[in-house]
């Protein structure tokens, strides 16, 4: 018991939060709820998953959401932004105050800051930006100047442009019809952007493959950068093994992991972006995978079982092949329909 | 006074019959976060299979109408890490660990009830046998009397004789009983109804299947008729075997309906996915559901709905 409740201390936890407020900011909606230990425990990055459709749903699995903001006002609040996207986000955006809502959170890795006062580029696109203005504050008070670069398909989806025109040193709009700022996505700007601000590290979070440009760019420039991914997951808490995708771990080793406990934020550089959506064969643990290591040390054992294993392909499924090349249109909507 | 809800699982007692559903508690350290896991009665963990494995590409899973389908590929770190990382683990919390395992060939599954009982401390194994037997042009084990009896045989012979061999059946078949029999006749203590169900979703914007590994295992609420019949048929035909229940439960009263049925011990499954304390939970209304009916032991509820006349005025009145 009183291990298990030392490790509640700084982890997640599960609340029946009341709301406070749902509105309307321009496409989508915002919702604060009464958190206190969740908004306690918050960093920047980190997301919260939320049980929807009310008692004996049929909608089993927890929406995630990248938290938007924390405030201390009612001991906690917790907000966090979301587009309509389906049944679940219906029923979210139904809500009113004083209604009560299950959550679990703070949830996954917060974006890391740098210890020195650096020069800081924040890009969203859409509703992605959300999380960054919580990291501004963040940045900011370490002394790092923050430039934003936000895009959408058009005004109204451009998630935060006056708090980042307000707050920003510099702010760079792009939306795709040119309704607000400059025409074009946000990595058309990009160059030009860290160009102006001599950017030192780069935060981004957004559509996959927004975070691939970003990434491919800022490798150009030979500047870091971290990447909040968004993939689908069911439980938020690392159980479900639902949200993987391929990571370059620090050994070179590239191993299937869970965006929702070892991310949600990423080097950009650790991402496997082509083989995203697909077990690339060269993975931890992917058919006919063998560590070298575990080759020598165990020949003429159980080695030939297990080739004959890996060689198996996945379970449940007689010869079906376990890879997949490029992504499907629907997964990239993640942050819960 | 508060029902006893305390059961055996081979020769450990457990201090109640709930049971965390393997693959859905991982190996319970991230449940931990929430629940008590030295309160849950045993932790069956995600299958575990001889080497590391990645599993299969995303989309992994898929909403349903009161379910879910996943399409995991027993994605795993296998024996050696879980050995040395996830057993010790659960062991130092006080936890009861229930270890399911997952294979392509007898002798896959015969190592690693070898590997498990040479480990301190397993309650129990369950043998996952919804896998595609490699040496049997893929058929999954779990589909054939024979493959699936063979498997039990092999682990039963390599697992300690004090550890409990359990075969966990799917429901996709013609005949579960006839597969419960094999597998009893093979060294089964007990038997885990049900693995999920076989199913597929197809996206009808994009016109294509949602999940990447095309089909997946349904689970959720939405099969829970399916365990209460497959628990029904397997407890009629054999009396005396043992069974964990598993299948959509969601509640105190689902667990109940479970026993009812003929199963001592139940699982609780994609429920963690929506309420990651469920297990918790489940057992507190379970202990409520028994109180309100007026029942002192667990013992009593199990297998009471196969009983012809109902047992007691109070239990058939309340609601």
């Amino acid at each position: 018991m009183t291990a298990s409740e030392h490790e509640t201390e700084s982890g997640p936890m599960q609340v029946r939060g009341t709301v406070l407020t749902v509105r309307r900011v321009d496409a989508y909606h915002a919702i604060t709820i009464v958190a206190p230990g969740i908004a306690a425990r918050f960093k920047p990055g980190q997301f919260v998953a939320v049980a929807v459709g009310g008692q004996d749903t049929s909608m089993l699995l927890r929406r995630a959401f990248s938290v938007h903001d924390v405030r201390p006002d009612h001991g906690g609040t917790v907000e966090f932004v979301f587009a309509v996207a389906g049944r679940g986000t219906r029923w979210l955006a139904e809500r009113r105050a004083r209604d009560v809502l299950d959550m679990t959170g703070p949830l996954g890795r917060p974006f890391p800051v740098p210890r020195d006062p650096v020069s800081c580029l924040l890009v969203g696109g859409g509703y992605g930006s959300a999380p960054l203005f919580a990291l501004a504050d963040r940045l900011r008070a370490r002394r790092c100047s923050v430039d934003f670069l936000l895009g959408a398909a058009s005004g109204d989806r451009v998630f935060g442009a006056l708090t980042a025109r307000r707050t920003g040193r510099s702010a760079t709009i792009t939306t795709v019809d040119g309704s607000l700022g400059v025409r074009g996505i946000v990595t058309d700007m990009l160059g030009q952007v860290i160009h102006d601000a001599r950017t030192d590290v780069i935060y981004a979070c957004g559509p996959m493959a927004m975070l691939r440009q970003v990434t491919a760019l800022a490798r150009r420039y030979d500047i870091p950068v971290q990447v909040a991914v968004e993939e689908s997951m069911a439980c938020g808490i690392g159980v479900c093994m639902t949200c993987v995708l391929p990571i370059v771990g620090s050994d070179g080793i590239t191993r299937m992991v869970r965006s929702c406990v070892d991310g949600p934020v990423f080097r950009g550089e650790q991402v496997r972006w082509d083989d995203v959506g697909t077990i690339p064969f060269d993975a931890f643990g992917a058919p006919g995978w063998e560590p070298r290591a575990a080759r020598s040390q165990r020949a003429g054992g159980v080695d030939g079982r297990r080739g004959q294993a890996g060689q198996a392909g996945p379970s449940g499924q007689s010869g079906q092949p376990g890879h997949r090349r490029g992504a499907q249109p629907g997964r990239r909507q993640s942050h819960g329909a | 006074m508060a029902p006893d809800l305390r059961t055996r699982l081979g020769t450990v007692e457990l201090p109640n019959p709930i049971l965390t559903a393997s693959g859905c508690a991982g190996s319970g350290r991230e449940l931990a976060q929430f629940v008590d896991v030295s309160k849950v009665g045993a932790i069956v963990t995600k299958s575990v299979m001889l080497a590391p494995r990645a599993g299969r590409p995303t989309p992994r899973m898929a909403e349903t109408a009161s379910g879910m389908l996943n399409s995991i590929g027993l994605q795993g770190p296998g024996i050696d890490a879980f050995l040395q990382r996830d057993l010790p683990w659960l062991l130092s919390r006080g936890a009861r660990a229930v270890v399911s395992i997952a294979g392509s060939t007898l002798d896959e599954y015969a190592e690693l009830a070898s590997r498990l009982s040479d480990a301190a401390g397993v309650t129990a194994i369950e043998v996952n046998i919804s896998c595609p037997n490699v040496e049997h042009r893929g058929q999954v084990f779990a589909c054939d009397p024979v493959d699936a009896g063979a498997v039990i045989e092999a682990v039963r012979a390599r697992a300690r004789y004090d550890i409990p061999v359990f075969a966990k059946l799917s429901p996709d078949v013609a005949d579960i009983v006839a597969i419960a029999r094999a597998c009893v006749s093979a060294g089964a203590d007990g038997l885990s109804l049900i693995n999920t169900l076989h199913g597929m979703v197809i996206d009808t914007d994009t016109m294509r299947p949602v999940l990447a590994g095309l089909t997946g295992g349904l689970s959720g609420p939405a099969i829970r008729p399916v365990a209460v019949r497959c628990i029904w048929q397997v407890r009629q035909a054999l009396p005396d075997v043992p069974i964990i229940g598993m299948g959509g439960v969601v509640t105190g009263r689902d667990a109940l309906e479970l026993m009812l049925a003929g199963a001592s011990m139940v699982s609780v499954g994609t429920a963690i996915f929506h309420d990651p304390s469920a297990s918790a939970r489940i057992l507190r209304e379970l202990d409520d559901e028994l109180a309100r009916r007026g029942i002192e032991r667990l013992s009593q509820v199990i297998s009471l709905a196969h009983e012809m006349r109902v047992a007691g005025p109070s239990m058939g009145t309340v609601r």
